[in-house]
């Protein structure tokens, strides 16, 4: 296994080495003949977000779903707070690119599902529900139903399902994409706020630089055939900077560039 | 259409057709068309005897049995073909098969293996309705978006609440579809197997009214039944359109 | 792949056909022959010519009535298609009669046109015709604004956007009118032949039946189900042949 080549940004105001809230070692998934994972292994800080960035066809959400539980690997181990994975756990809770809204729901029930398999009463659920749906920015729309609402809206009833559940780790797949520019740059700065104030692991899925290196503790960079991990990135200098100026950062920018030097040629 | 800028509504041409039957009938061009105020004082007359009431109950016991048994037969084996891909390799063809099949064709087997009488009547109706509640059962489940079941997967649901949760609600809109026109073709098939067996319902009524040249009365007997029949579709289809809201937001 | 479906048609097949078989060999009624006793009877009517005589006599009201109900189907569903008038005076029409049971018209249509030909041709039309009206008219009108616009911008006239874009467009959903028309016009068929009188095929289950000779009953009805799935599964494939790519499926059924 090659190494991966750890950049750091900025050396010496790392942060104190956090444990690993996910880990992933050794894991290989083929779809028949197609190698989609060979022998991968990252780690996942506990308390940050670490996004999967590469071109389509990386196997970022192949990586992404065997964490989840949804796939089985054909070798290797994921860990979840040091537990081996065997399946779809509370432990984890997923975001999805669609939404994945049932629509014959309105938003109360949707977002309650998660606590409603567990079989938590109604009431109680409810309420977490309600807590959640104000929380993210949609109080007065419990009764709608999801073809009421415009897909940033729809996608933060999606948030809203993952956060209600309590999850250590929050799995993102793609999640701003189906929503507009505009919808997915507040949905960033949101982000940025939820990573700080929620003491939760965030895995992110995404195929923008600009938002990998906009929301990320860590960036993971994939290339495909088959999937390895070729490059870690932290930019953890843009962390500290003040939100409102990071996309005029001459380190955003330079980051930004680095990243697309190296991904273009794998870019049909 | 619009008229001196008010919108027609869509069914108003009928009323229109309507004059023009009346107008036929009172010019006597012929015999089979009787103007359709004389069809309808006979539709008033003849709605309340004893003859009509037999044979609509009749049509109507039959076409409720044979609706009913598709349904309770052909969503559970839809849903099946759907789940798994060997029942479904080894039915669909059939299933295809008996959709577009001439099923008239199999009522005199009926007949000799039935009897002439409701029996064979409800299993006519059942053969009409039942391919394409299959079919559709089979296609919703199939059209299923996957994230939504991963999604139930991933939040903890275990297969018995993957079904009753997910499953049946995702692909209602194709099922109810489907009984749509499995009812229409079960109203056709009903018809079909009485004009063939032509002693029970309104098979033996039209063969009676034909057989004595009492065309006002074949004809106020055709109305209610095309009413009837218009009707039902009608209502399904506003059922469907109540669920089917959500159809296009998957 | 398609060794394993091969396969498993196969094995469906025998099993419902060994299935026939055994239920005959019960027998589970007097009148219910095995597979092969109704199969070696269709090969005898094949091979003395009954069947062939049978079914030129069958085919001729079903061809006539599809000829009459396409060439009507297709220019009616054009016009109402094309114009808000005629959708609003021909629509119902078509709309109550597509939810109609039209085989109740049969017993006027003998009274008003014999027993003969007429009458079957008639049969086959009023059953054949609503489903042609309706996808074609709806096919029509369905067209996309932006292939109409796309032509107007390239300053076609109104009939050139009629025969090079709107047709063109949706002679997939037609052509699949035409197939349920065919399929709803093999069933009004039967039932003349069954209810009006009986000739052709209807002849051979009739008068079978009524000499007790189930066997040949079976063959008949086997014979004429399977011509029918022949036919429609060949239409089937000329369709997704001819409008590969350019599928938007059925309008209504």
């Amino acid at each position: 296994m090659v190494m991966p080549q750890i950049k750091e940004a900025d050396v010496p105001d790392m942060p104190p080495q956090s444990d690993n809230a996910v880990v992933a070692r050794g894991i290989s998934k083929t779809y028949g003949s197609v190698e989609a994972l060979r022998d991968l292994s990252l780690e996942f800080p506990r308390g940050q977000l670490t996004s999967l960035l590469g071109p389509s066809g990386c196997g970022k959400t192949t990586l992404l779903k065997i964490i989840a539980g949804l796939l089985k690997p054909n070798s290797g181990e994921i860990e979840v707070n040091g537990k081996p994975v065997k399946g779809p756990g509370p432990d984890r809770a997923f975001v999805f690119q669609d939404f994945a809204l049932m629509p014959w729901a309105n938003v109360l029930r949707n977002v309650a599902f998660g606590l409603e398999l567990r079989g938590v009463a109604t009431s109680e659920r409810e309420a977490i529900a309600e807590k959640y749906i104000a929380e993210v920015g949609l109080a007065g729309f419990e009764k709608s139903y999801p073809h009421q609402l415009s897909g940033g809206m729809r996608q933060r009833v999606g948030l809203a399902r993952a956060l209600s559940v309590d999850a250590d780790v929050l799995l993102m797949d793609e999640p701003f994409s189906a929503v507009d520019e505009q919808t997915r740059r507040k949905f960033q700065e949101d982000l940025l706020n939820l990573v700080q104030n929620e003491n939760k692991t965030f895995i992110f899925v995404t195929h923008s630089i600009e938002e990998a290196v906009y929301v990320s503790d860590q960036i993971a960079i994939l290339l495909p055939r088959p999937s390895r991990v070729s490059e870690i990135i932290r930019p953890t200098d843009l962390r500290h900077k003040n939100v409102d100026n990071i996309r005029r950062d001459p380190e955003y920018l330079d980051i930004v560039d680095s990243i697309w030097a190296s991904l273009r040629s794998y870019v049909e | 259409m619009t008229l001196f800028g008010y919108r027609l509504p869509a069914m108003s041409s009928l009323l229109l057709w309507a004059l023009v039957w009346e107008i036929v009938g009172r010019l006597d061009l012929t015999f089979f068309v009787p103007p359709l105020s004389e069809v309808l004082v006979t539709l008033t007359a003849v709605i309340g005897t004893a003859p009509f009431l037999k044979a609509l109950s009749e049509t109507a016991q039959a076409f409720a049995a044979g609706v009913s048994a598709a349904v309770l037969i052909g969503i559970p084996v839809g849903i099946l073909m759907g789940k798994s891909r060997l029942i479904d390799e080894l039915l669909l063809p059939w299933v295809n098969m008996f959709l577009s099949a001439p099923l008239t064709a199999l009522v005199p087997v009926l007949m000799v293996l039935f009897g002439f009488g409701m029996k064979s009547i409800i299993i006519t109706t059942t053969l009409f309705a039942i391919w394409i509640i299959i079919l559709n059962a089979r296609a919703g489940v199939l059209q299923i978006n996957r994230s939504l079941v991963e999604m139930a997967r991933s939040y903890g649901a275990n297969p018995f609440q993957a079904f009753y949760k997910i499953y049946f609600w995702a692909a209602l809109p194709e099922i109810l579809g489907g009984v749509r026109i499995g009812v229409i073709r079960a109203v056709k098939g009903v018809i079909i197997g009485q004009l063939l067996i032509s002693i029970v319902g309104f098979g033996a009524l039209f063969e009676l009214y034909a057989n004595n040249f009492l065309m006002a009365h074949f004809w106020a007997v055709l109305i209610v039944l095309f009413a009837l029949a218009f009707s039902v579709s009608e209502i399904l289809a506003y059922l469907e359109r109540r669920v089917s809201y959500y159809a296009a937001s998957r | 792949m398609m060794r394993r479906s091969l396969w498993l048609k196969i094995v469906s097949a025998v099993v419902l056909f060994g299935a026939w078989q055994i239920a005959g060999m019960i027998p589970v009624s007097y009148a219910f022959p095995t597979f092969f006793e109704s199969m070696a009877a269709l090969i005898r009517m094949a091979g003395d010519g009954t069947l062939l005589t049978a079914y030129i006599e069958t085919l001729r009201p079903l061809v006539v009535g599809v000829g009459i109900s396409a060439f009507l189907g297709i220019g009616l569903g054009l016009w109402i298609g094309l114009s808000a008038k005629f959708d609003w005076l021909f629509s119902p029409i078509f709309i109550v009669m597509q939810a109609a049971p039209l085989a109740a018209l049969i017993p006027l249509l003998v009274m008003a046109y014999g027993i003969g030909l007429t009458s079957k041709v008639f049969v086959v039309c009023i059953m054949a015709m609503p489903v042609i009206v309706l996808n074609t008219a709806s096919a029509v009108r369905n067209t996309p604004a932006s292939l109409k616009e796309m032509g107007r911008s390239f300053m076609a006239s109104d009939t050139k956007i009629m025969l090079r874009i709107i047709i063109p467009a949706a002679s997939p959903v037609i052509f699949s009118g035409l197939r349920l028309g065919v399929s709803a016009g093999f069933i009004g068929a039967i039932l003349a032949e069954l209810k009006i009188t009986p000739t052709g095929v209807g002849d051979i289950i009739t008068y079978s039946r009524s000499i007790a000779d189930y066997p040949a009953m079976y063959a008949a009805i086997f014979s004429i189900i399977l011509l029918a799935v022949l036919f429609l599964n060949f239409l089937e494939r000329l369709e997704v042949y001819l409008f590969e790519g350019n599928v938007r499926g059925y309008a209504s059924d």
